[in-house]
């Protein structure tokens, strides 16, 4: 089989460039870059026929190398619709994403975020819970724990480290962003 | 020809197709769309379960589309893997769509959003699954893919808001990349060998020198990595899926990742068999293990931590595959259904979760237990199956998978063993955890909960439960649950299915023999028959147990069943 060198290096140069633009964060830098390697991966499709020969149509005294592989551009039809398919539904993405959020960007998670914002210490699991070793005790071993799991309102007033309440006033924040995504919840 | 019952395995991708353009047809009437959605998928299970019967005994069979001998035209190939896959995965959509329609019509007063393109993508979603599942050519199983993944993405960001857009973004771009290496991969193989068809490929890819077939091995492998969720390919996951509506999700979670588990098994048995990178799969199995499941402790949103042990157990499937024996893959056939259900059925009662108690951050949530026993209890069982606590069909998975690893014996298997026992008591920690905080809790021991779960009185809860949580959305979970809890019931036959199926895929000529037809297959019976002498319980007849595995257990059969 023989291949041709410009096709090839053309494709190569395609690969590359799509795979730069698709590193960046803009959406429509990275569409560009789904273009080009849709097409470059086309090219290589087209190559892998061969070389040109004659039309697939059986003749008297022709011998079957001198053909041309049709296969291969079947393949490459129908690749070439699916990319363009995916294109568009990425465009119209892109354009929604703008109107929404005016933004051309991959936005970062949410969640992530606040996972990555989250402390190590969660109170309710790892506060020390200390066991009772007699029936008579007359201080409450887990007066630390009960304070930290009281409901909000309380611990406001109450005596419990400052950067909790503040971890538990960015979790609620999140939450709230949750409830209003789980509000949009249709079918 | 004659004509058999495999002849109509096309109409499991073509109905839903048709019946695709008839919903679409009928876009302003919801109710025509749903009974045509119904009808359609109800067919498609019947098919399936009869091809399912008719393969039971027979072993492979193929469909020549327009009747163009093998490698030339298009076919379809029915084996038992395959038919097994089939059925569990329009089993458990035609239970989603119920609890979509039940939920349809739950929301009916406050909703009134581009619904007229849900039943229709379903449909076109299903039909692309089925087609990966049949496809006999490495294109149409691309083309599949795309079918399906296309309808995902309408999917994903129905209804268009800000939330799904942005995971939407992540998702399309992640998975047309997986596309288009797949593409390449394509490509390349067909320069190397002139075909694409998997049979003729099978023959021919072991004629090319070793590195080559390294290459096409890899990347085609990284291609269906992207999509079966493998660690470090797996990212995209927990930011995309937990966004979509429930029945979305769990259909997205139930699937579509073990399609392309499905893909790797295929490229691992039947294109390139032989043991040269197992190791390293070995090594992302465990890695996909640990890292998923961590993972899914950090989170507090249930249908994050759902998405992440989905991760995690894609890692116990990889290790299954990677097990170069009859009991690995039997095993890991078997679990791929189970995991199938019970992921799905997890999704949907975190949709029910969601609606009783006003949120799936399991911060907010509490008493769930008290106000809803049913609803406890559907929680309950899937969560101690995915866990593998003994009854249920997750534990007879895993042990199957250790049975395996521990009879290979190589200090990468005992650490894969000794990796999933770890990994399943994580995946228990993170239930458990969602237990307590969720259902056992009082709801005034939570954050912030939710109006819905703090009622004066109990009864007053009992009575909002039915409004909440209508009984055409539990019914559909129910029925979920129920089948998972078959699948330890039948766990003898199932297993013993799997066991020929894996058989099948490691001898490789009734899957050849069935495409190519015999003659063809008799010129390579000897080469193919040397490569499947490498396993070690391969056809002896007694399931492999006997000479293979050292290691005793109770859920053998005893020596007088047989």
């Amino acid at each position: 089989m023989t291949v041709n060198l410009t096709l090839l290096i053309v494709m190569g140069v395609m690969f590359a460039a799509g795979i730069y633009l698709l590193l960046e964060r803009s959406l429509t830098r990275v569409l560009l870059g789904v273009i080009l390697i849709s097409n470059g991966a086309n090219l290589l499709l087209l190559q892998v026929a061969g070389r040109a020969g004659l039309a697939p149509l059986v003749q008297n005294g022709v011998e079957s190398e001198e053909y041309f592989d049709p296969l291969p551009q079947a393949l490459l039809l129908t690749a070439i619709v699916i990319a363009f398919a995916l294109v568009s539904f990425m465009l119209a993405l892109i354009y929604r994403s703008w109107v929404l959020a005016r933004r051309d960007e991959v936005a970062d998670d949410l969640e992530d975020q606040r996972v990555a914002r989250q402390e190590a210490y969660d109170a309710e699991e790892d506060a020390p819970v200390i066991e009772e070793t007699s029936e008579f005790i007359e201080d409450d071993p887990n007066e630390d724990y009960e304070l930290v799991t009281r409901p909000d309102t309380e611990r406001r007033h109450g005596t419990a480290p400052s950067s909790r309440t503040k971890a538990s006033q960015d979790r609620r924040r999140s939450g709230s962003a949750e409830g209003g995504r789980t509000d949009e919840g249709g079918r | 020809m004659e004509p058999t019952l495999v002849q109509f395995a096309p109409l499991a991708v073509l109905l839903p197709f048709f019946g695709a353009g008839f919903a679409f047809a009928f876009y302003r009437n919801q109710k025509i769309q749903k009974v045509i959605t119904l009808v359609t998928l109800g067919m498609t299970v019947v098919l399936e379960v009869v091809l399912l019967a008719h393969v039971w005994e027979g072993g492979a069979q193929a469909v020549h589309l327009a009747g163009w001998p093998a490698p030339f035209g298009i076919s379809l190939v029915v084996d038992r893997f395959a038919a097994l896959m089939l059925v569990v995965s329009s089993l458990i959509t035609l239970a989603v769509l119920l609890y979509a329609v039940g939920q349809g019509a739950a929301e009916e007063k406050q909703d009134a959003g581009p619904v007229s393109i849900f039943f229709p993508t379903y449909l076109i979603l299903v039909a692309g699954v089925s087609n990966a599942f049949l496809a006999g050519d490495l294109f149409n199983m691309y083309v599949g893919f795309e079918i399906f993944l296309t309808a995902s993405y309408v999917l994903l960001t129905l209804g268009g808001g800000e939330q799904r857009i942005r995971a939407g973004v992540t998702y399309v771009v992640v998975s047309i990349i997986s596309s288009m290496l797949f593409l390449i991969a394509i490509a390349l193989i067909y320069a190397a060998t002139g075909t694409v068809n998997l049979a003729d490929l099978a023959i021919k890819l072991g004629e090319l020198p070793d590195d080559t077939q390294l290459m096409l091995h890899v990347m085609l492998l990284v291609a269906f990595a992207i999509k079966a969720a493998v660690f470090p390919l797996a990212f995209w996951l927990p930011d995309s899926y937990p966004t979509a509506p429930a029945p979305v999700t769990a259909v997205f979670a139930g699937l579509l990742t073990k399609v392309g588990i499905y893909a790797m098994i295929r490229t691992e048995t039947l294109l390139f068999p032989g043991d040269q990178i197992n190791t390293v799969l070995m090594v992302i199995a465990l890695l996909t293990m640990i890292v998923g499941i961590l993972g899914a402790l950090a989170q507090s949103d249930i249908k994050r931590v759902l998405s992440f042990t989905l991760i995690s157990h894609i890692g116990y499937l990889v290790f299954g595959m990677a097990l170069l024996s009859v009991v690995g893959m039997a095993s890991t056939i078997y679990y791929v259904a189970h995991h199938i259900t019970i992921q799905t059925s997890l999704f949907l009662v975190t949709g029910l979760i969601e609606r009783r108690g006003g949120t799936a951050n399991v911060d907010r949530l509490g008493s769930l237990a008290k106000i809803s026993p049913v609803l406890a209890l559907l929680f309950f069982i899937p969560a101690m199956n995915l866990a593998g606590i003994p009854p249920f069909s997750g534990f007879i998975g895993k042990l199957g998978m250790m049975q395996g690893g521990i009879a290979q014996d190589t200090w990468i298997t005992w650490t894969l063993v000794i990796g999933s026992v770890v990994t399943s008591l994580l995946t228990l920690l993170a239930m458990a955890r969602i237990w307590t905080k969720a259902f056992w809790r009082k709801a005034e021991d939570a954050e912030e909960p939710d109006r819905l779960l703090q009622p004066r009185t109990l009864d007053l809860a009992r009575a909002a439960n039915g409004r909440l949580m209508p009984l055409n959305m539990v019914a559909p979970t129910a029925l979920l649950v129920g089948l998972s809890l078959a699948f330890t019931v039948f766990a003898g036959p199932l297993m013993e299915f799997s066991r020929a199926a894996a058989q099948d895929m490691f001898e490789r000529t009734p899957y050849l023999e069935a495409v190519l037809g015999e003659e063809r297959v008799d010129g390579v019976r000897e080469e193919v028959e040397d490569l499947a002498a490498d396993i070690p319980d391969l056809d002896t007849h007694d399931g492999g147990e006997e000479e293979y595995a050292p290691v005793r257990t109770s859920i053998e059969p005893e020596e007088g069943d047989r």
